[in-house]
């Protein structure tokens, strides 16, 4: 929270080395996603790199979200809906036919828009998917909290009441302590949809700066209505417009020079 | 606004000019009847409890039938007191799993809209309208005569007398059961439809199967509205005298019910016993008051206890918000 938020969109923009030597550990191949009869996702193709931040950026309805949940299958929960083409993490297909949804989602961690922490202590919230994925031991369990609880920058604020409701943290550490949920079990790939845009400035800046912490250890994919988060945070953005991706190339390129005039009218601030 | 500002505005103008006897006369009827239903229900409780208490004793309350029925000096309830509870027991015994399992498929796992869901949700609304008479000739048909003499049939070849095929404590759980299922099923697709979807998102998201996230997020958050389900369901069942009078209640059997076959005596049933059959209808009276005591005594007390429980429970998971 050192620099003020313009100046860090300036130094992302023009300072940043981004990556271009990972690996493409998401491979997304003329996807489509249809609720019913309705095109809600039109032949979307793009490769995501692995450890480096993709913002998908676009006005409501532009299916950035529903995207983002092909990537975990979270759309498998909805009625009605099917999905045509490839989606690959990892050089395997997760749409195949003897695909794990539950070995996926374990790799492909999630963070929702609304926080939505368990009526359970901040204790229990962190130990609930690590007992479920088999970690019985107390002193492993402690541990594996502490840890995750440091990652999302939230130890320091609840090491004293870590028996006590997590309902009864603020709206950012609520956030945060999702966020810390998430990466308890050690995923590869982390999902984050418009993880901020119920928090104030404050707040949103915490998440920011975790984002940034967070992508030497994960491949992170962020949703955000919020141009100025994309320009913050992300290393590549992915603009998307009535379910197509218009365009997909670094965040420097996407805000200074895009390609698309549909681009450059929606982070120009000029619709949207 | 110009003609009234020559003149200096005076409070006159919101004085009452008439009397409006339309309200008044609402405001009492809507009072009268209020008050009217408070008055009944303390001339009912006064009624009961003046003519009853002086039978309402300890002895009354733990001797049975075995010196007869109708003589208020030796006649008590233990009997029953003992087969009405162990009915309402068993009863919730067999409607609160089969209630929250059926809401749970129907929340939980089919698809919302689905033609056969629709069909289960108008079954079960038009299960709640039945007449409670209907289900005891039911229980009779169904439980008694045909599952009963089956298992008869099966297990006890050799017996001159029917052991399952005639009316007996199970039975008569069983069709309340069937009775109260609507309550529970209802109630507990209420509690479910009330947890924020977001919760189940959260556990599908960390790798939890749908079984788990049912298991130990959804069930515990629903906790409080099955135990509401099951508070309506023994109120309904607790009075009611016309599923069991077929499938279990006898009018006089003196014994304690001490396994599944018994046949019982009930308190409800018992209140029409007394007050029909009786040689000695002036000599039984204090006795019927002292039974018709019970019976509201008992149903309240059941009642409380399942609200102590629910509270308990709600106090539980509030901590935890």
């Amino acid at each position: 929270m050192a620099a003020p938020l313009t100046t860090k969109i300036a130094e992302n923009l023009i300072n940043s080395s981004v990556p271009t030597q990972t690996r493409e550990i998401i491979n997304v191949c003329e996807l489509s996603l249809y609720y019913g009869a309705a095109r809600a996702l039109a032949e979307i193709s793009l490769k995501i790199r692995e450890n480096v931040v993709t913002a998908f950026i676009g006005p409501s309805g532009c299916g950035k979200s529903t995207l983002l949940r092909c990537l975990n299958r979270m759309n498998d929960l909805i009625d009605n809906v099917r999905i045509d083409g490839r989606c690959e993490i990892g050089g395997h297909d997760i749409y195949g036919p003897e695909v794990d949804v539950i070995e996926l989602r374990k790799r492909v961690g999630m963070v929702f828009q609304k926080s939505n922490p368990f009526p359970k202590s901040i204790y229990e919230n962190i130990a609930y998917a690590l007992r479920l994925h088999g970690m019985k031991k107390k002193s492993d369990l402690d541990a594996m909290v502490e840890k995750s609880l440091r990652q999302a920058a939230l130890w320091e604020e609840v090491k004293d009441r870590l028996h006590s409701s997590g309902l009864g943290l603020s709206g950012g550490q609520q956030q945060r302590l999702c966020i810390a949920r998430a990466v308890a079990i050690q995923p590869e790939i982390l999902l984050m949809d418009e993880p901020a845009s119920a928090l104030d400035p404050l707040a949103t800046a915490r998440i920011e700066e975790l984002v940034l912490d967070l992508k030497k250890d994960y491949t992170i994919v962020i949703v955000t209505h919020n141009m100025q988060q994309a320009a913050r945070v992300s290393d590549y953005t992915a603009f998307f417009y009535l379910g197509r991706l218009v365009e997909f190339n670094t965040t420097r390129k996407v805000f200074t020079n895009p390609s698309q005039k549909q681009t450059e009218d929606y982070v120009t601030g000029r619709f949207g | 606004m110009q003609t009234s500002s020559s003149q200096p505005r005076s409070t006159a103008e919101f004085s009452r000019t008439h009397f409006d006897a339309w309200s008044f006369l609402f405001t009492g009827v809507t009072g009268v009847c209020t008050y009217l239903i408070i008055a009944i229900l303390l001339i009912i409780l006064g009624n009961i409890v003046f003519n009853g208490y002086s039978h309402f004793t300890w002895r009354f309350l733990t001797t049975g039938v075995d010196r007869g029925m109708y003589d208020p000096e030796t006649a008590g309830v233990l009997p029953m007191i003992i087969g009405t509870v162990s009915r309402i027991i068993l009863m919730t015994i067999f409607v609160i799993p089969v209630g929250v399992i059926t809401a749970l498929y129907m929340t939980e796992y089919a698809q919302n809209s689905s033609l056969g869901i629709r069909i289960i949700r108008g079954a079960v609304a038009n299960l709640a309208g039945v007449p409670s008479i209907v289900f005891g000739l039911f229980g009779w048909g169904f439980f008694l005569n045909y599952l009963g003499s089956h298992m008869d049939q099966m297990l006890h070849p050799e017996a001159a007398k029917a052991v399952w095929g005639k009316p007996a404590l199970v039975w008569a759980s069983l069709t309340l059961a069937v009775m109260t299922l609507p309550v529970v099923i209802v109630a507990t697709e209420e509690a479910l439809k009330s947890i924020p979807p977001g919760l189940r998102e959260a556990s599908l998201a960390l790798g939890a199967t749908k079984l788990e996230t049912v298991l130990r997020i959804v069930l515990p958050q629903a906790m409080p509205g099955i135990l509401t389900g099951g508070i309506l369901a023994i109120s309904r069942a607790a009075g009611e005298v016309a599923p069991i009078l077929f499938t279990g209640a006898v009018s006089f059997y003196p014994d304690l019910p001490k396994a599944l076959t018994d046949p019982f005596m009930d308190l409800g049933y018992h209140v029409f016993i007394l007050s029909t059959q009786s040689p000695n209808i002036e000599q039984t009276r204090p006795l019927l008051y002292a039974t018709v005591m019970t019976l509201l005594l008992l149903t309240f007390l059941l009642n409380i206890m399942a609200v102590l429980v629910r509270a308990r429970i709600r106090r539980r998971l509030r901590s935890f918000q």
